[in-house]
């Protein structure tokens, strides 16, 4: 049985111009000690997604469908037993580490805190299992640390503090939302080669959301591309990248800057915008950016479904195949 | 941190030396000579110029300043011609009473303010909300003397649980001492609360909204810790403020409040010197009360420096 199933999950948020639809009936399922990677552009519904597995949506928003962690829908759990279950079994890694660590607190509170929740911890093993684990997330003098605050730690240091509590806890599952965006680039690789260490080690799940195909590829074991509220294409990360049938996640991975080009070219960016989310849809969601739409896009909604092999589903009339593959 | 300290110290000095100079010009002043106020049905103009010179009012403005500041500065803020007590005896006769009625109403004010203020911050625009905003918006547009007259037709006169009026030492009688400032001290914290109340709830709202606060969520943190520890100190830092200048203000006394409730403070020292022209005790009085507003002030940068470490080590 997989440790996450997420089963025709949807989430609306009321807006002065009316219901909008962030998550539009997505289904997902990750197994035990296997990475997910949730792409797509912003707005797309792949943070709301992740909020909703936590539990930590706006008050204001409606979720509908069911989320099974570890043999229990989520959506329907007591607050209780929720509070209990985050931090220890489900643990999350914001994007913005300038702003997800509480700048009057310090380090060490913050760590120590979330240990001393869940585990039978008395000060003094909280205190040894906190130096550990910053050691382990590669920070130097760890014991000086704790008595220091986030503004005294450089961005790429506050999110290894970040990646610390997520993991003080040994969670089953870690979903990292754009753990690397607001870092620098020389910064990313090394973040993301921790996440994936650890979670080798720790044998835990992990879902790691963004915009960035390259983030992905070769960390995931399965892709999920997101358009618009939908999952629109879903694959092993390698038979992902080897063809891609859906014409967004070709323009997305299009959209990647690479070397070899030339100087001043124009990148083949997306165009147009998605569509509005608070109107309803009609169709396929991506059909009016699509270069190879028709009109029976226009009219009927694309299901998700695998035509080649049972794993790789897509939802597309027109699918595309891509005869030389990209290596992952 | 000291170098903050220091840096904050050298900053108050300018600040002390205006409002030396401005006490001194506003009873200066005032109209009327001081000489004729004192010498009374006796102002013949031999009199008159015989007091002037002795009193130094002949002098330049300036060089009355210089000298008044100087006298100051080795602690002789001069001496009442009415009562012939010094501006210090006066001051430290009457500051326990100020001071006492300032940290009851401060303390009842923060009591009220401060829990109903999370409880709102918690579940913003709920029913809990909605009405609390709405008493403290009813309670802030009440003057103090109408709830003070209520307080007492209420407590004294229905009820009988509480004196109405009258003032005995703490050292002498605790209990009723306690009992004499129950009244005055909540007339000042019930127009106190609905302040303090309104910043931190609408600080604790914003705050509520941060990313840590998501996170501590996240960590599986009790609810009572997220809003206690994760929320409230960070939310603080304008309630510090605020209870700084409301603890300024009422040290000055309170001159409504101590004359209904005949409570022998600062504030009716200040209205005594008025009505009888004073103008030396009314001078040192405001001064002393300026300085100490400037001084909380100063306990206030302080704190903040305490509640929030970005301040402390300069990156704010």
């Amino acid at each position: 049985m997989p440790l996450l199933t997420i089963e025709d999950v949807a989430v609306e948020l009321p807006t002065p111009r009316g219901n909008l639809r962030a998550v539009d009936h997505v289904d997902l399922s990750l197994e035990a000690g296997r990475t997910l990677g949730i792409v797509g552009e912003s707005g797309c519904g792949k943070t709301m997604l992740s909020r909703a597995v936590l539990q930590l949506l706006p008050r204001k928003a409606k979720l509908t469908g069911r989320v099974m962690f570890d043999g229990q829908d989520l959506v329907r759990l007591d607050r209780e037993s929720l509070r209990q279950l985050r931090g220890r079994d489900l643990a999350v890694v914001f994007q913005d580490p300038m702003t997800s660590l509480n700048p009057v607190l310090t380090i060490g509170t913050q760590l120590m805190e979330t240990i001393q929740e869940h585990l039978e911890l008395d000060a003094s093993a909280a205190k040894a299992r906190s130096i550990e684990l910053l050691a382990a997330v590669g920070i130097p003098a760890p014991e000086q640390r704790l008595a220091q605050y986030p503004h005294q730690c450089s961005g790429g240091m506050r999110q290894r503090i970040a990646i610390a509590i997520a993991l003080s806890c040994e969670p089953k599952l870690l979903i990292a939302d754009e753990p690397t965006t607001a870092l620098d680039v020389t910064i990313q690789a090394q973040i993301l080669d921790l996440l994936a260490r650890e979670q080798q080690r720790r044998h835990m799940a992990m879902i790691i959301i963004t915009h960035d195909l390259g983030v992905v590829a070769g960390r995931a074991d399965e892709v999920a591309v997101m358009y618009a509220g939908r999952v629109v294409e879903r694959a092993p990360t390698p038979a992902l990248f080897k063809r891609m049938h859906m014409p967004y996640t070709e323009a997305l991975l299009a959209a990647i800057p690479k070397l070899e080009i030339t100087p001043h070219t124009p990148l083949p960016a997306i165009s147009g915008r998605p569509p509005d989310p608070t109107r309803p849809l009609q169709g396929c969601s991506f059909a009016p950016r699509c270069r190879y739409a028709t009109g029976h896009c226009r009219e009927a909604k694309p299901g998700l479904k695998g035509a080649e092999r049972p794993d790789h589903l897509y939802a597309c009339f027109h699918p595309i195949r891509m005869a030389e593959g990209i290596g992952a | 941190m000291l170098n903050f300290v220091v840096r904050r110290l050298l900053a108050i000095l300018p600040v002390l030396l205006a409002v030396s100079l401005l006490t001194f010009l506003i009873a200066s002043l005032l109209p009327g000579d001081l000489a004729f106020v004192i010498l009374g049905d006796q102002a013949t103009p031999e009199n008159v110029a015989a007091l002037r010179r002795d009193m130094g009012l002949d002098q330049p403005l300036w060089w009355r300043y210089l000298s008044w500041l100087g006298h100051v500065l080795q602690g002789d803020l001069g001496r009442s011609f009415r009562t012939g007590q010094t501006v210090l005896q006066a001051v430290a006769e009457r500051i326990p009473v100020s001071l006492q009625l300032m940290l009851m109403a401060e303390f009842i004010g923060l009591l009220i303010g401060v829990p109903v203020a999370i409880a709102c911050a918690a579940r913003a625009g709920g029913a809990f909300d909605r009405f609390m905003t709405g008493s403290a918006f009813a309670m802030l547009s009440m003057p103090s003397f109408l709830m003070a007259i209520l307080l007492i037709y209420l407590f004294a006169v229905e009820l009988h649980w509480l004196p109405a009026t009258g003032y005995v030492p703490f050292t002498e009688e605790p209990l009723a001492n306690l009992r004499f400032f129950v009244l005055p001290a909540l007339t000042l914290a019930l127009a106190e609360w609905p302040g303090i109340m309104r910043v931190l709830r609408s600080d604790m709202i914003a705050t509520l909204q941060e990313d840590y606060i998501a996170l501590a969520k996240a960590k599986g943190l009790k609810p009572s810790r997220i809003l206690f520890v994760h929320a409230l100190k960070p939310s603080s830092l304008t309630l510090v403020t605020v209870t700084g200048i409301n603890i300024g203000r009422l040290l000055g006394g309170t001159l409504i409040v101590e004359s209904i409730f005949a409570l022998p403070g600062i504030g009716r020292l200040l209205v005594g010197a008025i009505y009888t022209r004073d103008l030396v005790i009314l001078q040192g009085v405001v001064l002393l009360v300026a300085c100490g507003f400037v001084i909380v002030n100063f306990i206030v940068d302080m704190l903040y420096a305490v509640l929030d470490p970005r301040i402390r080590h300069g990156h704010a």
